[in-house]
Formats: structure tokens, C-alpha cells, sequence
């Protein structure tokens, strides 16, 4: 694991705030010359800290009006693999999350849709029809707050 | 706003590689370096490219635990929500913040640096919220996928 200092935290967490900051705009947030914070940054990329950018939409001026969560229950451990199901799973586009847990599901999913009726065209024909899928919990997230 | 057919095609190419730049995206999407950046600029303007984040590995910060916590409120307490939620937000180890429809009320998500930091942190964090009359947790083995590519 790579050594971080107070420095490179102060760095991750400008970066946190807005993911749109080069270099110059880092260094003058934490006190830094713009080719000091260009060689940390650097350096926090290319030791796995930093893993990439992205853009972040606007889901509802896009017309996705509905997050939800999933908790996902396999039925049958063992006859199907594990693999056949996250493979199927990560193949839907509208699936954005999936985490293997351990507690009272076995995965987590976020599903993306444009309205509740899109949600459950994408719950019956695809969630449900998974290869091993079992017991399925819906929460449908009304807002977020951090 | 109305996003057009094209704006759409310059969403998905930034959506796959969010540092592109201007004349990288001009070239996958056929478009004029000019005509590119008065796109991207009025869909900033608008709000519809709301920023851009950067995604951390937080095991390689040293955060090697993560937990899903989703919570059950009292709701009998009128403001239960409301202090819930300001008190959770306090707590430097919670990341993730979400009111939800469902079975249960709020799921959040906590970062320790390991089991014992996590238990010290629920003992004496979590567990003092106000208003929580039940508490489930999911703990984190793998994450398969992780994106915020939507299907545009």
C-alpha cells in the first residue's frame, strides 16, 4: 500500500470536492506550486489511489427519474456460479452498482430507470430472470443526502 | 434543456473516459473542435454535465473495511429524519447518505480502517444517533461493477 501523507490527503480531498480541478487550482488549495501538486497527483494515480475521472450527469435532466437499491438473494448456492451471475448482472446497462456482501443478501445492486414503470420492465425482465436469483428487496431512494 | 441525438452521442464518449480532451472528443464523435466545445459548454451551462468527480480506491487510502448500514427510524418521533440525518452527517466515516422507500428508512455507507476501528466506530458513532430502532449491515467482500454510466 502506498504511503500518503497529510499532504496527498489534502490533495485527495480538493480533488473530492471537484473532480475538476487541475493541477494549478490543487496546488493554490493546499498550498502547493502548480509542478508540486502535478507530481503528487501523478503520483496518486499511478499508484492506484487515484483511479480516474468522470463526469457526473444530471440523471433526471437526462430522463432518469428513479434510483433504486436492490438487496439480491441467491437461491441456489452452488448449482449456479457465482460467475454466471455477476457476469449476467454487470451485463445490464441499467445496473450502475454491484457489490458481493456478506449479511442478509449476497449482493447489492443500484438499478437506474426512467420511471417506476421502466423499473419494473427492468426488475421482471431482467433482475428476476437472472441465472440463480432469489429472494429481491426493492428501496427506491427519495433522496440523497451526502 | 433538450438533449439532442448529438449531445447524447458526446455524453457517452464522456461518460466512458472522463478526461478526454476537447479535440480527442471532437474526433470520436465526428464533430468540429469548435462545435464540440459549444456543446459541452452549454451542457455544463445547464447543468445536465453537473462535474466531474474522481474515483478513489479507498483500500489503497488504507479504508480496507467498508459497511452498508441500512437503518430503521422511529417514526413515531416527528423530526426523526431531519435529526437522524444531521447528527449522521457528522460522522467522518460515513460516506454515503440516502432516504429511501422501502423496507427500510436510510442506508449509508461507513469506511474503517479495519474491524476494530469499525466496531469503535459503530459502538460509539452509529449507535448514538438519535431515533434508530433498528440497525441491518451488510458488510463488503467485492465490488463487481461500479459505474456511473447511464444507458443514454
Amino acid at each position: 500500500m502506498m504511503e500518503l501523507d497529510e499532504k496527498d490527503r489534502a490533495i485527495i480531498s480538493a480533488l473530492q470536492q471537484d473532480g475538476g480541478l487541475n493541477a494549478g487550482a490543487v496546488g493554490k488549495a493546499v498550498g502547493m506550486t502548480q509542478p508540486a501538486a502535478w507530481r503528487r497527483i501523478k503520483r496518486l494515480e499511478e499508484g492506484g489511489v487515484v483511479l480516474g475521472r468522470r463526469v457526473r450527469l444530471n440523471k433526471a435532466a437526462l430522463g432518469f427519474d428513479v434510483v433504486v437499491y436492490l438487496g439480491v438473494k441467491l437461491a441456489a448456492k452452488g448449482r449456479v456460479s457465482l460467475e454466471d451471475f455477476e457476469r449476467a448482472v454487470c451485463a445490464i446497462p441499467e445496473v450502475q452498482l454491484v457489490q458481493h456482501v456478506l449479511g442478509i443478501y449476497d449482493y447489492r445492486l443500484k438499478v437506474v430507470a426512467q420511471d417506476l414503470s421502466d423499473f419494473e420492465r427492468i426488475l421482471r425482465r431482467r433482475i428476476m430472470t437472472l441465472p440463480g436469483v432469489g429472494d429481491v428487496e426493492s428501496n427506491v431512494m427519495l433522496s440523497e443526502v451526502r | 434543456m433538450h438533449v439532442d441525438g448529438i449531445d447524447r452521442r458526446l455524453l457517452r464518449h464522456l461518460q466512458e473516459d472522463g478526461g478526454l480532451t476537447m479535440a480527442e472528443l471532437a474526433a470520436r464523435t465526428g464533430l468540429s473542435s469548435g462545435a464540440c466545445w459549444r456543446r459541452v459548454e452549454k451542457l455544463e451551462a445547464t447543468g445536465v454535465i453537473e462535474g466531474r468527480e474522481v474515483v478513489i480506491d479507498h483500500r489503497a487510502m488504507g479504508y480496507a473495511v467498508e459497511v452498508f448500514l441500512r437503518i430503521t427510524l422511529d417514526k413515531t418521533q416527528g423530526n426523526a429524519f431531519d435529526s437522524f440525518i444531521a447528527a449522521a452527517r457528522d460522522i467522518p466515516e460515513v460516506g454515503g447518505i440516502q432516504t429511501l422507500l422501502g423496507r427500510v428508512d436510510i442506508r449509508m455507507d461507513v469506511r474503517a480502517r479495519d474491524l476494530g476501528h469499525y466496531q469503535e466506530i459503530y459502538k460509539e458513532r452509529i449507535l448514538a444517533l438519535p431515533h434508530i430502532s433498528d440497525v441491518e449491515a451488510l458488510m463488503l467482500i467485492s465490488e463487481v461493477k461500479n459505474t456511473e454510466v447511464l444507458p443514454i
